[in-house]
């Protein structure tokens, strides 16, 4: 494996009880690249997402973080090795400032001991600079984020954590809940970090968000990988076979059919 | 620094952008309500009591202790609000305060000063006993101090008439003279100012030359130092930023690495303390405790702080508001006694105006989020 490989999930496997969430899911991210995480509803993506941020321990399998073989306790630990998650809900709380929300929990301080106090004038400035670079005009970053569009959230959320020493990024759904032009606004932003250098791993059910921007696909299915493919050796139909919704709409298509000829030669 | 000035570049350039006034900005201030409200009040009872001797300085002093009064609780109350929480065990808080500085002081033999810290550390120890249940058990915190006002409410009178035999400690007026630390809560404050200003005439006095009013009461000293110190906390320190991440959404602010349960805890250590500051100068002022004080104060306080500009949802609000919702309060409850107006009518108002509080919350926070 290249030495720009960041992060490595090599046999995964997580139980709950006797339930099999995930069983021996192989997956690698490497500087710069966009890594697609493909599955439907129910294959094991969210359980996947909170073991690779820290939130899950596996109970099989083994983490490797620039060539470094590696537990997470917390997500504080997948943190501070420069993983960071962008969960759906985004962590922003919508009646604070774009400012507020920016540096929450980890607020830029200055002065002594007891009269240190949140360098408001600094975060102000970063904010606004750094929503600027991708083009998101914060009219003033004392306004709520409530103001704000699903989009412009999104793009603070990941803007948030790239400032704050990100080397993967971990996106869970960034553009479900948004409208085309939202979401295209969200995937250039996603090849911007990713050109710069950011290993990305996006994690989505909708392929067509999936395939313009992705390097790799892995896809998920009832818990197991159903293995990685470069770009070059899928086409968009097929990805869109190998989800769950290809093989089981087929089926469905089956069971319609009998359905329609036992309630016709009843009657 | 040039990335800033290009960023402003761009800015000044974009069609989007949309030149919003201070005045608009000043409307999405949470205390603005407030603000608003109390000049309405002082311009109502201006008309009606103008020269009734309302404002004069004695009615003035009057207004403002019992507004100052509230006030110290109301900014505990609504920095927990912010946070995303209530105590209603204020009420009862005051009392127990109140019988943990005069039962030590007259039965066991304590120096005041020694009652008085220990009542703060039974708060301290109260505070974090709500604060502990709310955050593990997750229940709501309106269950939970709900259960510790009755609790502590009961816990008072049973104590106080275990060892008393009754339900009032008077006699704690002589020990006030000789304490080192009495007079934080007791003395008036500017006190030859007032005796100046009688001698030119300028204020009322009393038959023997004194003025009428002797001073600025400690507990509007404690009201304003309380709202400043709030203040500077919410806006400019890191500790701030972590309530108001608390009481808007608790486990994104977790998530991004907040510690909410301790934040939450430490807010109700607040309203705990500042019940028992409320506590102090009450039975210091009145030089005895009784089990009944405090009681219902954790209603106003919250009406206070809600008038103030305070969601009860948390994560929005200001100390300040808090401040000026007390203000309203007091100076309605006084004013009442100089209109014409029966006192029974003091509640209508009351209910009336939170009722318009709230509302007009609501629809603050709705400019303040909404997409526009």
């Amino acid at each position: 494996m290249s030495t720009d490989t960041i992060v490595e999930f090599n046999n995964i496997s997580k139980f709950f009880g006797s339930v099999i969430a995930l069983k021996d899911v192989t997956m690698h991210v490497k500087k710069g690249e966009i890594m697609c995480l493909l599955g439907d509803n129910g294959a094991g993506k969210s359980t996947l997402i909170k073991t690779l941020s820290g939130v899950h321990k596996p109970n099989e399998g083994e983490i490797i973080v620039e060539g470094k073989k590696t537990t997470f306790d917390s997500p504080r630990d997948a943190l501070d090795l420069g993983i960071a998650t962008v969960y759906q809900d985004l962590a922003l709380v919508s009646l604070m400032s774009v400012t507020r929300n920016f540096f929450m929990g980890r607020e830029p301080m200055k002065g002594f001991g007891l009269f240190k106090v949140f360098d408001i004038e600094k975060a102000n400035a970063v904010a606004a600079e750094r929503m600027g670079q991708i083009g998101i005009d914060v009219r003033d970053p004392s306004q709520a984020v409530g103001t704000m569009s699903g989009g412009e959230r999104q793009c603070l959320a990941i803007s948030r954590a790239i400032y704050f020493g990100a080397k993967v990024l971990i996106l869970d759904e960034p553009t479900s809940a948004l409208g085309v032009h939202q979401a295209s606004v969200v995937l250039k932003y996603i090849v911007k970090a990713a050109s710069e250098g950011l290993g990305v791993i996006l994690i989505t059910h909708n392929v067509h968000h999936a395939y313009p921007v992705g390097d790799r696909f892995t896809i998920l299915n009832r818990g197991k990988s159903m293995g990685t493919y470069p770009k070059k050796d899928l086409s968009r139909e097929k990805l869109l076979g190998m989800m769950a919704g290809g093989e089981e709409l087929d089926k469905l298509e089956v069971e319609l059919k009998e359905m329609d000829r036992i309630s016709k030669s009843n009657n | 620094m040039s990335t800033k000035s290009q960023s402003i570049d761009r800015k000044s350039q974009d069609e989007r952008l949309r030149r919003v006034s201070k005045l608009k900005k000043l409307l999405n201030r949470p205390e603005l309500g407030a603000l608003g409200g109390s000049i309405l009040v002082f311009i109502f009872f201006g008309i009606i009591a103008g020269d009734s001797g309302m404002f004069s300085a004695y009615g003035t002093l009057n207004f403002l202790e019992v507004s100052s009064n509230l006030g110290i609780i109301a900014i505990g109350a609504a920095m927990l609000m912010i946070g995303g929480e209530f105590d209603l065990s204020v009420g009862s808080m005051i009392g127990f305060a109140g019988i943990c500085i005069a039962i030590p002081a007259i039965y066991w033999g304590w120096p005041l000063w020694s009652s008085i810290l220990f009542a703060f550390s039974m708060a301290v120890l109260i505070g974090y006993a709500n604060g502990i249940l709310v955050v593990r058990t997750g229940l709501p915190s309106f269950i939970v101090t709900l259960a510790m006002l009755f609790i502590l409410r009961g816990a008072t009178l049973a104590l106080t008439r275990l060892i008393t035999g009754r339900t009032q400690v008077p006699g704690l007026r002589v020990l006030i003279e000789n304490d080192p630390i009495a007079w934080i809560f007791s003395a008036d404050v500017f006190s030859g100012l007032f005796v100046w200003l009688g001698s030119l005439g300028l204020i009322a006095l009393r038959q023997d030359g004194t003025p009428l009013a002797t001073g600025i009461p400690t507990s509007v000293i404690w009201w304003i130092g309380l709202t400043i110190f709030a203040t500077w906390i919410l806006m400019k320190t890191r500790y701030g930023n972590w309530i108001f991440a608390s009481g808007g959404d608790k486990l994104g602010a977790r998530n991004v690495g907040v510690p909410v349960a301790r934040v939450k805890i430490s807010l109700f250590i607040g309203t705990a303390v500042c019940a028992t500051i409320y506590a102090c100068v009450q039975v210091l002022d009145a030089g005895s405790a009784d089990t009944m004080r405090g009681f219902l104060k954790e209603l106003e306080a919250i009406v206070a702080a809600v008038v103030g500009g305070c969601l009860l949802t948390g994560g929005y609000g200001s100390a300040i508001g808090a401040a000026f919702g007390a203000l309203i309060f007091g100076t309605v409850s006084m004013g009442i006694y100089y209109t014409d107006v029966d006192t029974d009518w003091f509640k209508v108002f009351l209910g009336a105006m939170m009722l318009i509080a709230v509302i007009f919350n609501n629809f603050v926070r709705r400019r303040v989020t909404e997409n526009k």
